[in-house]
């Protein structure tokens, strides 16, 4: 469970890793479009533009339909969010731990400064 | 005497951020108010150690905790989980006073054992710098390949605990969604 469970964040995780496919993904959260509008917003390629929807779409984060010439993309089934949320959680995780970090730290720099 | 502690009575909380580096690296960094030296300590002095790492919101007991941090020392958690407790531990690879401690994650071992030497594991690069009486603290966890992530789980060894009931909720709501 857990493993095919990281295989998927991690997929995720690395599409998400590059600033370009970050913007296609905010881009496609305001509206849907097609690899030509997306390449052209972006000032990329198309052969550059349908790299990067390729990865997006294999971390089932936009899925793509042809209709007629045009291939739409729009935001896939996975969101953003849960990868978000994921951080944040871990981020949350590790602020607790390093709050209290943070008490025992302070009260043994108080013990040192009075002696 | 009051010395000074009154001076700074309550100092600055800061920040913790989480950045994942690669598929296979997570970062997270906080400032500690504290200098190097006892933010060392607490990270390789089990009686410090387990006065923190295992904060209430948790809902973890810590059962047991030996640390030997050394350079080839292990390291040893137990905690409290039904139906069994669960145990965390690993090796110190590197131990530089104040400055620098690494260590593996040996537990993930469960299906396919990681081998000797935690060569399936994480490992966890803790480094330390002070600034201005405060203390930077970089945490680098770190795959050595895609497989040992997959084996080993997502994050720390309990990061993947603590949220291991999440992880299965969104197992369920990504394999619905997907259809994959």
């Amino acid at each position: 469970m857990v493993q095919y469970m990281t295989t998927r964040l991690d997929t995720a995780f690395s599409a998400l890793s590059d600033a370009t496919r970050r913007g296609v993904l905010e881009q496609l959260g305001r509206a849907d479009g097609s690899i030509t509008d997306l390449a052209e917003k972006f000032h990329m390629t198309l052969t550059g533009m349908k790299k990067h929807v390729g990865v997006l779409e294999q971390a089932g984060l936009v899925t793509t339909k042809k209709i007629g010439r045009v291939r739409t993309c729009q935001l896939g089934p996975r969101r953003l969010e849960e990868e978000t949320a994921w951080l944040e959680r871990y981020r949350q995780q590790w602020d607790e731990r390093f709050d209290e970090l943070d008490k025992v730290v302070e009260e043994l720099a108080r013990k040192g400064e009075e002696r | 005497m009051n010395a000074r502690t009154d001076s700074n009575p309550d100092p600055v909380k800061h920040r913790t951020t989480v950045e994942r580096k690669s598929d296979r690296e997570v970062v997270v960094t906080r400032t500690i108010n504290g200098p190097a030296r006892i933010v060392f300590e607490a990270f390789t002095k089990a009686e410090l150690f387990k006065r923190w790492w295992v904060p209430k919101s948790m809902g973890m007991t810590l059962l047991s905790c030996e640390l030997d941090a050394r350079v080839g020392g292990t390291y040893r958690l137990v905690f409290d989980h039904s139906p069994e407790p669960v145990a965390f531990f690993g090796m110190y690879i590197e131990v530089t006073p104040y400055s620098r401690v690494a260590w593996t994650n040996d537990e993930g071992g469960e299906g396919g054992e990681g081998g000797e030497g935690g060569e399936g594991g994480s490992v966890t690069t803790v480094t330390f710098e002070e600034q201005g009486g405060k203390t930077l603290v970089v945490l680098h966890e770190s795959y050595p390949s895609k497989e040992a992530l997959d084996a080993a789980g997502t994050g720390s060894a309990d990061a993947m605990f603590e949220t291991f009931d999440q992880l299965d909720e969104l197992l369920v709501a990504l394999g619905e969604n997907s259809g994959q």
